[in-house]
């Protein structure tokens, strides 16, 4: 399969006033073409970093970002992007706030076939009847959701998560991961996700890459087979069981709370149990 | 007592209680009108100096009106380059603070003494003066307190920063100009009548307040007080009603 993003071997410092802070050192991520990465990892390992370099925001010092075989030399319209911080235009309807995005890149939709296809997303995330509504009418979640309809309105070659959900309560949270299957369903997208929990990245994804503590490489890559948890119920079975330990055993080597099993030069890939 | 009648009622009684409270005392004292005036004389006063009223009135309102509307402008400015500009800020806030520390009372013999006649333009540039500092400061924060994730949103599908500013920037800093607006429009106001007063030159509610003053006509020196407060009111709820359409969403619904 084509990789639709591919990162080789990026480093990245950031530049302070008591010298370069490395953040990246090494980083090694492919997406095939449809294809959900979630990406794991101690808190401040350069995460969100990543993101920024995926859209564009910012280039690598050392290293290469490939998006659909071009070099990413800058920011792309092809690109969707949500936060923990939904950042809704308070001045603007849930509506108008999905529909920015075709405000600024170019697109062949009408400005009617723009509005129809806000309004199927916004159903399709479970906001029908509030289109005219006020951001700050609505609840967190709901708010997250129609920051993911905004992320998806102009049909963007890559979806980039960071911690979408990380804000929201357990229950809402949950929600909104059939949300996301239900969408992916619909609307198909290759994604990266950026997130600190690990049920979610097993839920979501079809592939977790363990981040090392800064500055971070690729530490480990999990892949989530086709048949993984995708209800809530297969959280709770054997095999979710296994690839949960196997992560949160990773997490403690990148923290520094485990020892690495052995000192290998090259990511270690496993294929998890079925 | 319905809810509305209430609205309007309690605060007519109040009003009328104070009147009737200082009516009382002018009368209970004796003061005769060199000395204090009763709400009764300011009726007359009115009646007497409506033409200097209007006439007064409306020089004060349009002095008032032009120095705001030369603050907004160089407030905004101001506060575009401080708030995109860490230098700018760095370098001009101290400028900024120290000037708005100096009691503009002070400033208004040398205005006079500088531009000495123009009366108009004197006044109008105190106005100003007094007024711009809260605009360029609340625009200057609320641009640079802009959250990256705004602008990154708009960055990553390829918008130009002046796409930026239009989008988010300006209607996100809204909010925070109106609540300077109210302050600048009651200080622009104080501005207009103290060159009025300090510098008299025959024009403005001031200057009749003055002439009230010399002749110790205290009905007429009450009755400009009324007169400003309610010159001052109307100015403000024009604020507040600029506010309700262009930042009304800022406002939260009750409940």
């Amino acid at each position: 399969m084509e990789k639709l993003i591919d990162i080789r071997n990026v480093r990245h410092a950031y530049k302070t006033e008591t010298g370069p802070l490395p953040v990246l050192d090494g980083l090694d991520v492919s997406v095939p073409e449809g294809g959900f990465v979630a990406v794991v990892g101690p808190s401040g390992c350069g995460k969100s970093t990543l993101t920024r370099l995926i859209a564009g925001l910012m280039k690598p010092d050392e290293g290469e970002v490939w998006l659909h075989g071009e070099r990413v030399k800058g920011p792309r319209s092809t690109v969707g992007m949500a936060f923990q911080n939904p950042v809704l235009l308070e001045w603007r309807t849930i509506l108008k706030n999905v529909l920015l995005p075709l405000e600024i890149v170019p697109t062949k939709l009408s400005r009617k076939q723009g509005e129809e296809r806000a309004r199927f997303l916004l159903s399709l995330v479970g906001l029908e009847g509030f289109e005219d509504k006020r951001p700050s009418e609505l609840s967190g979640g709901m708010r997250q959701r129609a920051s993911l309809c905004r992320a998806l309105i102009h049909q963007p070659e890559v979806l980039i998560l960071d911690e979408p959900f990380g804000a929201l309560d357990a229950f809402t949270r949950e929600d909104l991961w059939q949300t996301m299957h239900r969408v992916k369903e619909r609307e198909p997208f290759t994604g990266v996700l950026i997130t600190h929990d690990l049920r979610e990245s097993i839920f979501l994804a079809d592939q977790v890459v363990v981040l090392s503590g800064r500055p971070a490489r690729t530490q480990f890559v999990l892949d989530i087979p086709s048949s993984g948890p995708r209800t809530l119920d297969d959280l709770y079975t054997p095999e979710a069981a296994e690839q949960l330990n196997i992560l949160r055993h990773q997490i403690q080597i990148a923290q520094g709370r485990a020892p690495a099993e052995a000192s290998q030069p090259d990511p270690i890939r496993r294929e998890a149990r079925a | 007592m319905t809810r509305n009648l209430r609205a309007i009622a309690v605060p007519l009684i109040a009003v009328g209680v104070f009147l009737l409270f200082w009516e009382w005392l002018v009368w209970y004292h004796g003061w005769p009108r060199f000395k204090m005036a009763a709400p009764s004389d300011l009726g007359p006063a009115f009646v007497r100096h409506w033409d200097l009223f209007l006439k007064m009135g409306w020089q004060t309102l349009w002095r008032t009106v032009a120095g705001l509307l030369l603050a907004v402008l160089f407030g905004v400015f101001l506060g575009m380059v401080m708030g995109f500009s860490r230098t700018m800020r760095d370098a001009l806030y101290p400028l900024l603070v120290g000037f708005n520390a100096i009691p503009k009372a002070t400033v208004v013999p040398i205005v006079a003494l500088m531009f000495v006649g123009q009366h108009d333009f004197n006044t109008v540039l105190l106005a100003f003066m007094i007024s711009f500092f809260p605009i360029a400061v609340s625009v200057s924060i609320g641009l640079s307190t802009l959250e990256p994730e705004y602008r990154d949103i708009l960055r990553s599908l390829g918008a130009s920063q002046a796409t930026i500013f239009w989008k988010i920037a300006l209607p996100k800093t809204l909010p925070e100009f109106f609540g300077a607006l109210k302050v600048a429009v009651t200080l622009a106001f104080i501005g207009t009548n103290l060159m009025e007063i300090v510098s008299p030159h025959g024009r403005g509610l001031g200057a009749l307040f003055d002439s009230g003053r010399t002749n110790s006509d205290f009905p007429l020196m009450f009755a400009v007080l009324i007169a400003l407060a309610f010159l001052g009111i109307v100015l403000y709820y024009i604020v507040v009603a600029l506010e309700k359409i262009f930042a009304g969403w800022a406002e939260r619904s009750p409940g």
